[in-house]
């Protein structure tokens, strides 16, 4: 007969922390944990008490200033006499302009750059080639500049339009005036505009929303939704007689006649650019900085993108698209419905970065004279106020939310195309 | 971005260093070299010359003071700095001293913690534009494309005097003079703005001068000078009484044709006391008796300084006006070496 004895309890010693395995790892980690804390404090504390005993403590009362300063490209209505904060903000509105024209311009020439470099035509593949090696290994400084240049010395300054014989000329039936201080293109007018919402009254955030605009989304809301249902209820048909009723035409009308109805309620017409003095007057003015950084980044990471793309369909088996052709498939719908749906798997996640690394480059606006965010709360506001601290940890808060949210909008897409597992 | 970040750490990294360190003028001495922070270039003021030897009117106040400290006006390490950068360069401690076309200011002495140790320049904001748009005003720019200087009080004039006068602008900012002048020229912007000294040096580059023209306006007060970082006082006293010998030097008919002959002694007491032969005014600075003779010497009087970089005779051909003697009725005016 055996006795079943419990085991001796053992008592939690100090001495276990340095010598029992289970808990010396903690022990260290906590160790190091504290000792960077204690670095960090022992900096920050550092700082403070310099900036204090130059007289330069740490305080943000200074965005309530007046910034003084103009701002060419203002998606809001800003004037010298608005305060600093509010110059930031306008900053940051055309950060992300630049940022959100880079990235859909970037992921469409990267897409079809990466698959035309897989092309079975030898031409094309090789040009393919040579543009991805051009600008992935060029910096995007040069490519900013460069583009920038040319725009400025080759194309017409806005005099060279005036006169009986101008040197140069207005495109596309007079509407279109590209120069060398950017491209002026009609504006959309309405005469019947609903008015606008002004939000957050009359502080330094506060912008306003155009009920236009609002009303032309719900429009277009209400047609895409009409129009999935048109198709949602043709697959039905198709799946119950196996005909496929025609709705092409119904799902352009859903789109059309709404969108065409409200457009005449509103009175659209088109604002076109006009040379009075010394610029154009009129018109939407895409300056030339803005095209200059926008077309470089875009270009710059397109080169990037397109090699995602290209390792996203190699990585897809070749087993893969000759089942595709067996069943019948032509080449486009292979790529469409097979290849590029299993390849988004392994492209979303790098194209996330690629995405961050954009808007991060979108910083170097200030070498074309582009007033992002950078060039307003981290340039004219830190050198007119000489808060440089202040500034550039606001700033470097800024493009983290910035970054932090387009990664988090795109692993969100991500879990939607990730193959899912049960 | 990445600029500010660095700039922004240095800053921090120069604040912490600057508080434990000695005098700038020991410093200085012992390095054996001045690090003086210039314009990345702006002819008749801080440029390179032909054989990379930096030239011009800024520059000579580099010089006298690496002159009077050091003995040797060669003795000085020339920083670029554009607008932007300039602050942040002088005060993490990268330059000892900015001889950069800086406008005294309030907020700049008081706020951002700076020094000027007086005007070695008195100027104003001009415009420039070419001949052929035919404006004669200032104010007929409304409209206009204007090229600016970002980082700079011309940028903040500017605003207050289009807003003033009800007229619209399209500011271009650029970081440097020399991207300035290639969107003027390139007809980018219609108007440069900036000191009209500066405007008067950028055009003298231009292939034809002739075919643009400064409109009559100026619409600031733009006095230049050299700075320094706040607290320092024996480093300031330094440059500062360095930049008065000069002016005191030409007041005095001291040039540097002459200025052996009369170090020797002359009938003047002060010239004496300037020069080092009666007194001990270099040991109060602590430096030795002759600096102001060195100082004059490496580049001649503030007179001479000015005709050789910008005055009439050269192509930037800037006339003395305000920045004559106060005794020819303009504003230039040594306290008395006393």
């Amino acid at each position: 007969m055996t006795t079943l004895t419990d085991p001796p309890k053992e008592q939690f010693r100090l001495s276990m922390l340095l010598y029992d395995t289970r808990y010396r790892s903690a022990t260290i980690q906590v160790i190091a944990l504290i000792g960077f804390m204690l670095l960090a404090a022992w900096i920050v504390s550092n700082t403070i008490n310099n900036l204090a005993a130059l007289g330069k403590p740490v305080e943000f009362g200074f965005f309530g200033e007046p910034a003084s300063y103009d701002i060419n490209q203002r998606l809001l209505e800003y004037s010298s006499r608005d305060t600093h904060l509010r110059a930031a903000f306008v900053g940051l509105l055309n950060t992300l302009v630049v940022a959100v024209l880079g990235c859909i311009t970037a992921t469409i020439l990267g897409v079809v750059i990466g698959v035309l470099r897989l092309s079975h035509n030898w031409i094309i593949a090789r040009l393919m080639t040579v543009y991805v090696e051009m600008f992935r290994n060029v910096p995007v400084l040069l490519w900013i500049v460069f583009i920038m240049a040319v725009l400025i010395e080759s194309l017409p300054a806005p005099r060279a339009f005036r006169g009986e014989n101008p040197e140069a000329s207005m495109m596309l039936a007079d509407s279109v005036a590209v120069t060398n201080r950017g491209v002026y293109v009609p504006e959309v007018l309405f005469s019947n505009s609903l008015g606008d919402i002004h939000l957050f009254g009359a502080s330094s955030l506060r912008f306003d929303v155009s009920l236009d605009l609002v009303a032309f989304l719900i429009v277009l809301g209400g047609a895409i939704w009409t129009s999935r249902w048109i198709k949602r209820r043709a697959d039905g048909i198709q799946e119950q007689t196996g005909d496929r009723p025609v709705t092409w035409w119904q799902r352009l009308a859903v789109f059309v006649v709404p969108i065409g109805l409200l457009m005449y309620a509103l009175g659209f017409h088109l604002g076109y650019p006009e040379l009075k003095g010394f610029n154009f007057k009129g018109g939407t003015h895409m300056r030339n900085s803005l095209i200059a950084l926008w077309l470089a980044l875009s270009l710059y990471t397109a080169a990037f993108i397109a090699e995602i793309v290209r390792a996203g369909i190699m990585a897809i088996s070749k087993g893969q698209s000759e089942a595709a052709a067996a069943l019948g498939l032509r080449q486009n719908k292979i790529m469409n419905l097979v290849i590029l749906p299993q390849a988004l798997r392994v492209i979303i996640p790098p194209l996330i970065s690629n995405y961050l690394n954009l808007t991060k480059n979108s910083s170097l606006a200030i070498a074309v004279g582009y007033m992002d965010i950078t060039g307003t709360l981290g340039g004219i506001t830190m050198n007119q106020t000489g808060r440089e601290l202040e500034c550039v940890l606001l700033l470097m808060l800024v493009y983290l939310s910035i970054s932090l949210t387009i990664s988090a909008v795109m692993n969100w897409y991500n879990e939607s195309v990730k193959l899912k597992e049960r | 971005m990445k600029k500010s970040v660095i700039l922004g750490a240095a800053t921090i990294a120069g604040l912490a260093a600057g508080a434990a360190a000695a005098g700038t003028v020991d410093d200085v001495k012992a390095r054996g070299k001045l690090n003086c922070g210039v314009t990345t270039g702006l002819v008749g003021f801080a440029a390179p010359d032909a054989n990379g030897e930096w030239q011009g009117f800024d520059v000579a106040v580099c010089r006298a003071v690496a002159a009077a400290v050091l003995g040797d006006a060669n003795a000085v390490e020339f920083v670029p700095t554009t607008g932007k950068t300039r602050f942040t360069a002088l005060a993490s401690g990268e330059v000892d001293m900015l001889a950069r076309n800086t406008t005294w200011t309030f907020s700049r002495d008081v706020d951002l913690k700076f020094e000027f140790t007086g005007v070695n320049y008195y100027d104003g904001q001009g415009f420039m534009v070419p001949k052929s748009l035919g404006v004669s005003s200032a104010k007929e720019l409304d409209g206009a494309t204007v090229c600016i200087q970002t980082g700079t009080t011309t940028e903040l004039n500017l605003a207050d005097f289009f807003r003033s006068n009800n007229i619209s602008y399209e500011p271009v900012p650029i970081e440097t003079n020399a991207e300035a002048q290639q969107q003027y020229l390139a007809g980018a912007c219609d108007v440069y703005t900036t000191d009209a000294s500066g405007l008067a040096a950028t055009r003298a580059t231009f292939e034809n001068p002739g075919d643009h023209v400064l409109l009559p306006e100026i619409i600031s007060k733009e006095p230049l000078g050299p700075l320094v970082r706040h607290g320092d006082h024996e480093w300031g006293d330094v440059v500062r009484w360095t930049l008065n010998a000069l002016v005191s030097a030409e007041e005095l008919g001291i040039t540097s044709a002459n200025i052996d002959e009369m170090a020797a002694g002359t009938d003047n007491p002060e010239v004496n006391r300037l020069l080092g032969s009666e007194g001990t005014l270099g040991e109060m600075l602590g430096l030795d008796a002759e600096w102001a003779k060195r100082a004059v010497k490496a580049g001649g009087n503030y007179g001479e300084v000015f005709a050789k970089n910008i005055g009439e005779e050269t192509p930037i051909g800037l006339a003395r006006g305000l920045n004559a003697q106060w005794t020819e009725g303009g504003l230039l005016y040594s306290p008395p070496f006393r």
